[in-house]
């Protein structure tokens, strides 16, 4: 359907508490610069820009495209900013990629972004809403009930959610761009970590980071002349449903599981654990990745803690999920979803570096935002269809 | 020459009014007379508190009022360690979903007088309101939820477990 | 490129202040209808796309409530933009020409009420060394005006002239919030507000919220006797700083009315997203409009300017105009950002 897109340049900023020595433009311009010239291309090669980030108060700049156009080489170009909450990196990639898909453009910019440290990312998530009672404490206060209600109903052991904080903590020392890199990273210091909002602890929980991620998206004919190998996208898709209503299954969501299915029937997958080598899923408290094996597909109802236990999502394991470190070592929010999409991407070009998981062909990148209501979902290949 | 500006701060200060719109103005009036209200979705029957004028799943608006107790059935919580900002509440609190009787819905309270170890998904809680000249239009009339001692609830398998 | 059609316009009627209606209220009874007008349920729609502002609103994720109005279940393919619903539907426009979608409904939403717009509009602004001296929309608009009056192509009269145009068209508009007859000289008589603009040279203060609702080749034809075919639409950005514009053109609508299309045929009707009047002609030089041309019938922007939303309607406007067989080809242009940095131009068209 469509033209066939390949992403061909990506770029990442070093991910930080504050960075502190850059602009906000500036930090969407290291990103971007490293995509072109991982691309070998100048700014004016670019035909269009989509940028992405979540609210505009975690830095209390308002439409920020405007104030960025001219740090991103846009002027006189079409420029779009995508804001679909935590999932919000990955619609955007898949937006950019709408763009070459549909045939509108040769080649596309994007670029996701967060520089929280400007403002405040705790007030911004958890500010008093009018008419509610205040009693929410950020984000992981929404999702530990979510949490409580899949370790009850599977049964999974206590250690699972500090075992998957271990891996992506280890996993990050290998990912030079992560924020966190804990070198005496142990389950014990993550057990002896505070307690956030039982049974979440700091060290199972993603940290607050300053940002960017960029991608060069191409159509086929210039992708396959591109100096380094580019990740051939296979399949977009994004789902949606109520944050609240009777009967909503908040733990294992339709929308999650109708995107997933979506995604593998455009990229001809039929047995996601067999024919999907890796995976960068947004998983920004540790046991949201036994949920997203289940939501997914990659395991049974109620088993996806098991693939965690023995193993089979770690770097050497037969489904390593997030072999960048994830969500759990880098979190500027608005980029996160297309970090992940990137890394999938990094895998199928052979490009990770220290995390890359050999012979990674197929990988998937996944996002989810709101109330576990937003996700969008992308398959990347080292082969054309 | 002197250091480099590295940083500026410059204050933002917007003021808005907020529009609790007509479904939960409704709510926060019943609250000022110690009700709790909730509507009935005309297409699928199921009762939402606290009122919202819509029922998300069928995208229709909600007019049939109907009231609900002030005792429910705890669906899932959490044990919040960290304070949450520009609140008096004292950390470690708990949190919890709950379903009052007579809704199909969850909304999302404090639960107190019992010691965190001990909150579970089935429990039946009690309402503890403020005293009644404190009443004002809000949710926090309600103080927090009680253990009414009652045997735990079956659970559908916890659906149903929307926060509000 | 595939042939995609507006088939359904909706939109609330604006009003200086929706009360006590929230969004979610607004919105419910304007999407319902656009999807009526075209005979689809949304599970029928193939994506849906929105556009609104959290700094609008005044609370972050302020869109996510939106969706409470849809119906959304099953899941649904749904995006959405921190701009004018304007472009929300190009998004959309793109997700159609994909082939990952045959229809799509989009929709804009905001209550201009809530906050103070003028001084919200500030943060669009580069936050290092613009927008701490809050500078509010209202006055840069001003200082655009005073470039164009010193460039001696127009005079306030002719800005009053807009004025009064707009609030004449707005007459037949029953959602316009403005309307009536004025008088230029009475106007003109009244004080400045921020010099060079008067009252009457800028936009009201709108809640408004709007849907249209797109469709592919044959499903438009089935569905609406007279699409409104969207023959060309491209949309461009200049730079942010407003010291390196020429404030008195606007060189990114010539862009994006070039790359549409616009001077391939003859224009019959045109809808610019113009919230000041002196916009208005600065829009109306750069996508080279003759005289002829029927300019605003909706009175636009100026007899109602719901942010966020005035943009689609405009598109919207035009689009029910050529339906309703009163055009043939028509214009329609969305701006966003400080004195006319982006704009949308969009070319419409019956069969």
């Amino acid at each position: 359907m469509g033209e066939l897109c390949g992403v061909v340049g990506i770029g990442q900023t070093k991910y930080a508490a504050k960075r502190g020595d850059l602009s906000i433009a500036g930090v969407v311009r290291e990103a971007a610069i490293r995509a072109l010239e991982d691309a070998e291309l100048e700014w004016k090669d670019i035909d269009a820009v989509v940028i992405g980030k979540a609210p505009d108060m975690f830095e209390g700049v308002m439409m920020p495209e405007l104030y960025l156009a001219d740090a991103l080489g846009a002027v006189g170009k079409p420029m779009l900013r995508v804001h679909t909450a935590g999932s919000v990196g990955g619609s955007t990639s898949i937006v950019a990629a709408s763009l070459i898909q549909a045939g509108i453009h040769d080649r596309v910019l994007t670029v996701a972004f967060e520089k929280q440290s400007d403002s405040n990312a705790m007030w911004a998530l958890s500010s008093k809403q009018p008419f509610s009672p205040h009693i929410n404490a950020g984000a992981g206060g929404y999702f530990a009930p979510l949490i409580r209600t899949y370790i009850r109903r599977s049964q999974a052991p206590d250690h699972i959610g500090m075992l998957v904080a271990f891996k992506d903590r280890l996993n990050a020392l290998k990912n030079p761009y992560a924020h966190l890199h804990i070198e005496d990273i142990s389950m014990q210091k993550i057990e002896d970590s505070f307690m956030l909002w039982a049974p979440i602890r700091y060290l199972e929980s993603c940290p607050s980071s300053d940002g960017a991620c960029a991608m060069v998206l191409a159509r086929e004919a210039l992708a396959k002349d591109a100096p380094r190998p580019p990740a051939w996208v296979l399949g977009t898709a994004m789902r949606t449903e109520p944050t609240m209503f009777a009967g909503r299954e908040e733990v294992n969501p339709q929308a999650g599981k109708d995107c997933a299915a979506d995604v593998y029937r455009q990229a001809g997958i039929e047995n996601p654990r067999r024919d999907i080598d890796v995976a960068e899923v947004y998983v920004p408290f540790s046991w949201f990745e036994p949920m997203w094996m289940e939501n997914l597909g990659f395991a049974e109802d109620g088993e996806g803690w098991k693939m965690t236990d023995e193993g089979e999502t770690a770097l050497d394991g037969d489904m390593p999920i997030n072999p960048s470190g994830g969500v759990l070592s880098s979190n500027p929010i608005g980029a996160s979803g297309m970090i992940r999409f990137a890394e999938a991407a990094l895998q199928v070009r052979g490009m990770a570096g220290e995390h890359q998981i050999d012979g990674a062909r197929v990988a998937l990148g996944h996002a989810y935002g709101g109330g576990s209501q937003y996700f969008s979902m992308w398959i990347v290949s080292s082969e054309q269809p | 020459m002197e250091d480099p500006i590295q940083d500026i701060t410059t204050p933002i200060r917007l003021d808005y009014q907020y529009t609790a719109g007509s479904a939960t103005a409704k709510f926060l009036r019943g609250l000022k007379q110690g009700r709790l209200l909730g509507q009935r979705c005309p297409k699928c029957a199921k009762v939402i508190v606290p009122a919202r004028g819509a029922c998300a799943r069928c995208g229709v608006a909600t007019e049939e009022e109907v009231e609900v107790a002030d005792r429910g059935t705890v669906t899932t919580f959490c044990v919040v360690h960290i304070p949450v900002p520009g609140s008096e509440i004292k950390p470690p609190f708990v949190c919890a979903t709950i379903q009052l009787d007579g809704a199909d819905i969850g909304c999302f309270h404090l639960v107190s007088e019992v010691s965190p170890d001990e909150v579970r998904a089935g429990m039946r809680v009690q309402a503890v309101w403020k005293p009644r000249e404190e009443w004002d239009h809000t949710f926090e009339n309600i103080r927090y939820f009680k253990p009414t001692g009652e045997p735990d609830a079956e659970l559908e398998d916890t659906r149903g477990t929307g926060h509000a | 490129m595939r042939e995609v059609a507006i088939v359904s316009f909706a939109q609330a009627p604006n009003v200086r202040d929706a009360g006590a209606k929230n969004e979610v209220e607004l919105l419910m009874p304007v999407a319902h209808a656009a999807l009526e007008r075209a005979g689809l349920t949304l599970q029928e729609i193939g994506f849906t796309c929105s556009g609104s502002s959290d700094y609008l609103a005044g609370a972050p994720f302020s869109f996510v409530m939106a969706i409470d109005a849809l119906g959304a279940w099953p899941p649904i393919s749904e995006s959405h933009v921190e701009m004018d619903g304007a472009w929300a539907l190009y998004e959309a426009w793109v997700k159609i020409q994909h082939g990952a979608a045959d229809s799509a409904l989009v929709y804009g939403f905001g209550k201009s009420s809530s906050g103070e717009i003028r001084d919200v509009l500030s943060l669009q602004l580069d936050p290092y060394y613009v927008a701490p001296l809050w500078p509010d929309s209202i006055s840069l608009a001003a200082l655009q005006a005073r470039a164009l009056l010193e460039s001696s192509r127009y005079s306030e009269k002719d800005l009053a002239e807009v004025a009064v145009r707009s609030r004449r068209n707005a007459r037949s508009n029953p959602n316009a919030q403005l309307a009536g007859d004025v008088d230029p000289a009475a106007l003109l008589a009244e004080p400045y507000l921020v010099s060079p603009l008067r009252k009457h040279d800028c936009p009201p203060i709108s809640d408004g919220v709007a849907a249209v609702v797109l469709a592919a080749g044959d499903l438009a034809r089935r569905i609406c006797q007279r699409p409104a075919w969207i023959r060309g639409i491209d949309h461009r950005i200049e730079p942010h700083s407003l010291g390196v514009r020429d404030l008195t053109r606007s060189p990114s609508t010539e862009l994006a009315a070039e790359k549409a299309g616009v001077q391939q045929g003859p224009i019959d009707l045109a809808e610019l997203h113009a919230p000041f009047t002196h916009q208005e002609l600065i829009l109306r030089d750069a996508l080279g409009l003759r005289d002829d041309v029927e300019l605003n019938p909706s009175g636009g922007a100026l007899a109602a300017n719901p942010v966020m939303v005035a943009g689609l309607t405009r598109i919207g406007e035009a689009a029910s105009r050529i339906s309703a067989g009163s055009a043939q080809r028509a214009v329609a242009h969305a701006t966003s950002g400080p004195c006319l940095q982006q704009n949308l131009v969009c070319v419409l068209e019956g069969e």
